[in-house]
């Protein structure tokens, strides 16, 4: 009988145990508010903290509560605001950006960020050694970095970054890049690290050392790191030395790498989540019938389309191409198949990204559709050498290829087959452009119309389409040279009129992005980068 | 059986050095690597990172290297997590799973050894049909099935547990009892299958004649070479259930090294590909021969030869 008491007792205990973890949400303070703790899904595990040896967007939401740039998103609409920078200058030529850091500025170990910190930072993104895979977001751009990456000199006074005095950075560029702030203010390549802490646990450019570790990482934004447990949890909690202190309103942001959807939907289910990372696809509808307070699906900046190799018949003759573009029923797809809230995409270019909308569009009949075809000789389909589409094995691209499959039989008589492989296997074939057609998508690293359409110029790393159109190209550089943004965005329009007439790429939908959020949760800005702003969000018990 | 021992391990390392070598070049030739990414890393940052990593050397001068650290006990930097070592992830994931394992493993023998046996003993009654029943179920309801109807159920509805994580331990219970209960069915069906071959036998029959009483005939006699085949069983189970659960895991959220075994695969992160395999191929020789060991314990008509 006793036995069965204790055991009783032990279990009581573990139930006990239990609670008392859900409890610990909105704690009281002996005396004070309750305790601002926001359970944020990241997603995944991060591969580090270290934001020059990352990428993905877990890393990203990190380096968002850990480091402030030079300058900063408006959580907004993304435009470049002032950061560790309290202003910048640009030449009249727009070759030499000056940044001058705030007064006191101060690394969350107290010691101060200098100038010097920023230089020595983007030496080591730009050092061989320490292979950044998001290096060339700064030699792309600035005066001799590329030489210097490559070995061609290793003195790095002659890259075009200095810093005249402790709160002066200079850096000057190699031909003009209008958005280049944009790419400061929204990208972790152009953070800076906190070299004397770098240094303490190895080399400049070492490329794995301890100093991202709990107890050794030092960071400059408005939280730091308390816990790291891999697979578990990252705890973040407020940074008294941070420059705008004041702003913060969370106590501690608890990233919780869930990896897996449905899981996560559990979790919040269960109370355990705040904010998810993402939406299951088969419960997008179930939550905007019956609580559509809980979930939030906004515009998200990238582009799903279908990705043509130009080289491979049929699909070498734009004819056919513009065919199949015309052929989609956009609307019904994302209303029917999707059923998450996307846009129809009919250009490349994401629709009021800085100010710029494409004004092509991919318009026509069927009638127009079936006219292509019978023009490239197969009328009603018919003699069209065989099309496969390349689809990877994850997520809903499989119910949108057989969609758009379905569409394209019945419309022009176009039979296509579906080969799906799993992600890196396609990720092989489409770069080694072993495709005659694949599903792809294209998500912007910073708030500018340059993103989208860069990728198809002539000999771009990243253009799998192969195609190549000269006119396109100078209007590419004419862009960069542009002494207005009006001029450059008139060449944008002419380079999305060029792709919606040569359709190398067929645009589908402009993506979304759904979460769940609790309704305690405020002051939560969305905007297309899905950048949270963790410095505004507070919970309201 | 000292010298058994000597000799089997002495045999698990050919078998040892074939799984590496085969998991080495089947991970070289399949395609994509660890780099390879929807934004494509511009020649030049792959040539560095390809450098950092060895890469760019000969197969062979790699494979060979590779070798020589696992002899030394390193397996290496991970291609996904720059700052983190094979051998870190390893010590930190295995011994959850592992921890996961052994509850899961003691709720299948709990569960799993009487059923079998009270399945046995009382064959074609109701009990035997509940028991067996018990079992199809377990063996046909799929782990990822069973979760989450336990967690809507004892987490969402009534709110026993929490429904993710590996804090406190209660969060032990609801995965344990997932993973444990399909090895309970299957033991109970191996169970049930030894008893009665073995309750049939002559010497049952003469313990019966002799007036044994009912509990010491199952007990005594019969118990000891019915348990056979379960153990047989139970080796590369053990191995399997404690070097972790990918479904369970990923389910539960738990930080094991189940997860690691298959993701790995996916981001091609070879070395804990590779780390892993080692594990896990290692648990399974280990236990291979514990059961042989232990099979002749059970058997005596068995010898170590």
């Amino acid at each position: 009988m006793s036995r069965r008491l204790t055991a009783l007792a032990a279990l009581a205990a573990l139930l006990a145990a239990g609670c008392a973890r859900k409890e610990a949400q909105g704690q009281a303070r002996a005396g004070g508010p309750p305790r601002q703790v926001y359970r944020y899904g990241n997603l995944a595990e991060p591969q580090d903290l270290d934001p020059q040896v990352v990428q993905g967007t877990p890393e990203f939401n990190l380096s968002t509560a850990f480091f402030d740039g030079l300058l900063e998103p408006d959580p907004r609409d993304l435009h470049p605001v002032p950061g560790l920078a309290s202003s910048w200058d640009v030449s009249p030529d727009g070759l030499v950006y000056t940044f001058h850091l705030r007064h006191g500025l101060r690394w969350s170990d107290g010691s101060p960020i200098t100038a010097d910190d920023a230089v020595q930072s983007w030496r080591r993104m730009l050092s061989p050694r320490l292979a950044s895979e998001y290096a060339y977001l700064i030699y792309n751009f600035v005066k001799g970095a590329k030489d210097y990456y490559e070995g061609r000199t290793a003195d790095f006074s002659r890259v075009g970054i200095r810093a005249p005095d402790e709160g002066t950075i200079e850096v000057t560029l190699d031909h003009p890049t209008p958005f280049l702030t944009k790419v400061i203010a929204n990208h972790y390549a152009w953070d800076i690290l906190p070299i004397r802490t770098v240094l303490k646990y190895g080399a400049l450019d070492q490329r794995s050392t301890r100093w991202t570790r709990p107890g050794n990482f030092v960071c400059s934004g408005p939280f730091m790191l308390k816990e790291w447990t891999p697979d578990v949890r990252i705890v973040a909690v407020r940074n008294p030395d941070y420059w705008d202190a004041r702003r913060v309103r969370l106590d501690e942001i608890d990233f919780l790498p869930v990896g897996d959807v449905d899981t996560e939907e559990r979790m919040f289910r269960a109370d355990e989540i705040d904010t998810t990372g993402t939406v299951p696809l088969d419960k997008i509808p179930t939550y905007r019938r019956d609580h559509p307070g809980l979930i939030h699906i906004d515009p998200y900046l990238g582009v799903y389309f279908y990705r043509c190799n130009v080289t491979r018949p049929p699909l070498n003759d734009k004819r056919v191409r513009r065919a199949l573009a015309i052929a989609i029923d956009r609307e019904s797809l994302v209303r029917d198949v999707m059923r998450g809230g996307q846009r129809p995409a009919y250009a490349v270019s994401y629709p009021d990204d800085s100010g710029y909308t494409p004004r092509a569009r991919i318009s026509g009949s069927l009638d127009d559709a079936r006219r292509l075809l019978a023009e490239a000789g197969y009328p009603q389909g018919r003699g069209m050498p065989p099309i496969e589409l390349l689809y990877n094995s994850e997520g809903a691209h499989r119910i949108i290829a057989e969609a758009i499959q379905e569409m394209w039989r019945k419309r022009l008589g176009v039979e296509i087959t579906l080969r799906n492989e799993e992600w890196k296997v396609y990720m092989q074939s489409q770069h080694s452009h072993n495709f005659q057609l694949e599903r792809a998508g294209w998500i912007a690293d910073y708030p500018d119309p340059h993103v989208f359409l860069e990728i198809f110029e002539t000999g771009n790393g990243n253009n799998d389409t192969l195609w190549s159109n000269a006119g396109y190209d100078r209007l590419l550089h004419q862009a960069l040279a542009a002494k207005s943004e009006a001029e450059r965005y008139s060449c944008y329009q002419q380079m999305d009129a060029i792709l919606v007439d040569e359709c190398p790429v067929i645009p589908i939908y402009y993506y979304t992005y759904p979460y769940l959020m609790k309704p305690r949760v405020r002051g939560f800005t969305p905007n297309v980068m899905m950048n949270p702003d963790f410095k505004d969000i507070f919970i309201q018990n | 059986m000292l010298r058994f021992a000597i000799n089997r391990i002495l045999q698990a390392i050919p078998v040892l050095w074939v799984i590496v070598t085969a998991t080495f070049f089947m991970l070289r030739f399949a395609p994509g690597g660890p780099f390879t990414a929807e934004r494509a890393v511009p020649p030049e940052i792959l040539k560095n990172l390809e450098a950092h990593f060895g890469l760019n050397k000969p197969l062979y001068q790699q494979y060979l290297s590779y070798l020589d650290n696992v002899v030394h006990g390193d397996f290496g930097p991970s291609y996904k997590y720059p700052t983190r070592t094979v051998n870190e992830i390893i010590a930190e994931k295995f011994p959850v799973s592992a921890e996961l394992g052994m509850w899961s493993l003691a709720v299948a023998l709990v569960v799993g050894l009487p059923l079998g046996v009270m399945a046995a003993v009382r064959r074609n009654t109701w009990i035997d049909y509940l028991c067996s029943s018990f079992a199809m179920v377990g063996i046909c309801v799929p782990t990822f099935v069973m979760g989450p109807i336990l967690i809507l159920l004892c987490a969402i509805e009534l709110g026993w547990v929490n429904a993710s994580g590996w804090y406190s331990p209660i969060d032990r219970v609801l995965p344990s009892l997932v993973l444990g209960l399909v090895y309970a069915a299957y033991i109970s069906r191996l169970t049930r299958g030894g008893m009665l071959e073995v309750l049939s036998q002559d010497y049952i029959r003469t313990a019966r004649a002799k007036g044994a009483s009912e509990s010491r005939i199952v007990l005594r006699h019969a118990l000891r070479g019915g348990l056979a085949p379960v153990v047989s069983f139970l080796g590369p189970a053990a191995a399997g259930i404690v070097t972790g659960s990918f479904v369970i895991e990923t389910i539960f959220q738990i930080p094991g090294i189940g997860r690691e075994f298959i993701n790995s695969a996916f981001n091609r992160d070879y070395t804990l590909v590779l780390g892993t395999v080692i594990l896990y191929a290692t648990f399974i020789v280990a236990m291979n021969l514990v059961v042989d060991i232990a099979q002749v314990w059970l058997n005596p008509r068995l010898k170590f030869e």
